[in-house]
């Protein structure tokens, strides 16, 4: 069973710093890091290679950069047996319909396969589109918000998704498309074995040539969207402070404030 | 032709769901200024009162009525939608930032080759082009972006929950309901074997009275304080800001801010959270405002109805016991 993971570097959020002047990322100045949310897509993958009966292969996959092929090798360390890196300068600046596109087209250049598994979203850009936009481009199912794997062989998968309704119990046949909540468990460290493996793994590198694309169907020429301007959010609002001499006195205020408003 | 702004509305267990009413209000805006009208897209079985769509402001019902469209799967709508807008060739498609339509609109975007933009939060029309102005959180929530679709069709988005109210329910508009009954000849991949449907529990979205908690608390534990007293209040439940989810204090869906939820409660109580802008964007819309923060320059005293400059970890355990004795 071949197992596809799709992986992403993204900045580290909290130490985003914005170009005041431009309004975009300073990503020199930012460290890289592996999504978190994309750990969970690892570990789902790694429960389903323990849960299925065969032998199953993983590989990750990731677009980016050249050095985004860190985060390929950790994704090894964790127990993943190979890497793909899609990196051309010309696919930059994909929404994500065009980053769809260009790993639909990879993904149709490599081996059957029974499963693509992603995260929830990335925490850059936050969209979570990738996936169901992957799956409706190659006209797989997909499941999203999987919290749980049940059961999982050649022909289907039994899992759970929580919606914020409840949970719903599903039945996908394969091949399909997954993405996966933090429910799905503690994504596990990397072995010393796995650094060892992903050391000496070999990431082989896709690029336009390579993929077999023209210029145009990728990056930001491809993309169905543009940017049209970057700014912060305007906040206005006015507000009185009070300084409370002890905390009794504060909570006769806050209880004082909530009776006003029929709360209490 | 005069192409429509379309919503996709949401059903859940038989009914229309009210975000339906919310994308009515964001949709009817952009119609008006494109004097165009506004359509909405509605799939289900056995559903009634289809004529409170018109009364929230669309022109036209287009209701799919199927058995199989009992509940959400993902390729069944795709088998009836994807066809329907290719001939239709609707200028807008709004649909919720639900789990739904989160997960049905970049699946039909990536089968129609469409542009889509998630979780916006305003939407505008560009005047000279009249092209769609989606405005989202960008860069990790830290700006906004405006993105717009210049080059194809549909422009789709989504928006999020409790982004915009409703408008009034108007008995005496008038609308056309079209009952479509589509053919579904697709076997799904996709089977739902059951639904459990959480137990009760007030959504932070929907409550009245909303306590969020931020790295003032310390410690991970001291959040059960902010759960006793949200179980005191009624309809209450229980934020945080993005630092404490990141740090994984508490779980993402408590989340308030511009990479998390949007709430409007009466009464947003703030504790120990300093405010910047990420998470101001959140709760700016709250009806008024509690902060209790240690630092008094912490910029969130500059949105509060009520800011105690003091220390939550001595408040708020007094706070829980006062509430309490009101309850007996």
């Amino acid at each position: 069973m071949n197992i596809y993971v799709l992986v992403k570097q993204v900045p580290a959020t909290d130490k985003v710093k914005i170009d005041e002047t431009t309004g975009t990322m300073k990503r020199e100045e930012i460290e890289a890091v592996i999504n978190p949310l994309d750990l969970y897509a690892i570990e789902a993958s790694l429960q389903i290679k323990e849960l299925y009966k065969g032998d199953a292969y993983i590989t990750a996959i990731s677009m980016g950069p050249p050095k985004a092929e860190e985060v390929l090798r950790e994704a090894i360390a964790m127990g993943c047996d190979g890497g793909i890196l899609l990196s051309d300068r010309a696919f930059a600046g994909a929404d994500t319909w065009a980053t769809s596109y260009t790993i639909a087209t990879l993904i149709k250049r490599l081996k059957p396969f029974s499963l693509i598994i992603t995260g929830e979203r990335a925490t850059d850009g936050e969209t979570g589109q990738v996936g169901p936009s992957l799956a409706g481009q190659l006209d797989l199912p997909i499941v999203t918000y999987t919290s749980k794997i049940i059961e999982i062989n050649e022909e289907y998968s039994i899992l759970e998704r929580e919606t914020e309704y409840g949970t719903e119990i599903v039945k996908t046949k394969l091949p399909g498309v997954i993405s996966v909540t933090k429910a799905i468990g503690e994504p596990r460290l990397p072995t010393l074995r796995g650094k060892i493996r992903a050391r000496n793994t070999k990431i082989e590198v896709f690029d336009l040539e390579k993929l077999g694309v023209r210029d145009e169907e990728v990056g930001l020429s491809g993309s169905l969207t543009r940017v049209v301007k970057v700014f912060y959010p305007k906040i206005s609002r006015s507000g009185k402070k009070i300084k409370a001499r002890n905390p009794d006195e504060a909570v006769d205020c806050i209880i004082k404030f909530l009776e006003e408003r029929s709360i209490l | 032709m005069r192409r429509d702004v379309f919503i996709l509305g949401e059903v859940r267990d038989g009914r229309i769901h009210p975000v339906t009413y919310e994308l009515l209000a964001w949709g009817k805006e952009l119609a008006n200024k494109l004097e165009a009208g506004l359509s909405a897209l509605v799939l289900g079985h056995n559903l009634e009162h289809l004529e409170e769509i018109i009364y929230y402001g669309a022109d036209k019902v287009f209701y799919f009525e199927h058995p199989k469209l009992g509940s959400f799967n993902v390729e069944i709508y795709a088998d009836v939608l994807v066809p329907f807008i290719r001939k239709i060739e609707p200028d807008i498609v709004l649909a919720g930032a639900t789990t739904t339509g989160r997960t049905i609109m970049p699946y039909l975007a990536g089968k129609l080759k469409a542009g889509l933009t998630a979780d916006c939060t305003s939407l505008d029309i560009e005047e000279k082009t009249g092209l769609l102005l989606q405005t989202r959180p960008a860069i990790g929530g830290n700006v906004l972006a405006t993105i717009k679709t210049p080059y194809c069709k549909p422009q789709m988005a989504t928006v999020r929950p409790k982004g915009k109210k409703p408008l009034e329910r108007d008995t005496k508009r008038v609308g056309e309901i079209e009952i479509i009954r589509p053919q579904i000849d697709l076997n799904p991949r996709i089977e739902i074997l059951e639904i459990k449907p959480r137990e009760e529990e007030i959504s932070l979205v929907d409550a009245e009275v909303v306590i969020a908690g931020g790295k003032g608390l310390k410690d991970p534990k001291n959040f059960s304080l902010l759960f006793e007293i949200s179980k005191l209040l009624d309809s209450s439940a229980v934020g945080a800001s993005r630092a404490v989810v990141d740090m994984g204090w508490i779980e993402y869906p408590h989340q308030v801010g511009l990479s998390g939820k949007t709430v409007n409660p009466k009464v947003y109580i703030a504790v120990g959270i300093s405010g910047a802008v990420q998470h101001l964007a959140g709760m700016i819309n709250s009806e008024s405002v509690i902060a209790i923060n240690k630092d008094p320059e912490a910029p969130i005293f500059q949105v509060a109805d009520l800011g105690i400059v003091g220390d939550a970890l001595e408040i708020l355990p007094v706070l829980k016991r006062k509430l309490e004795e009101r309850k007996r």
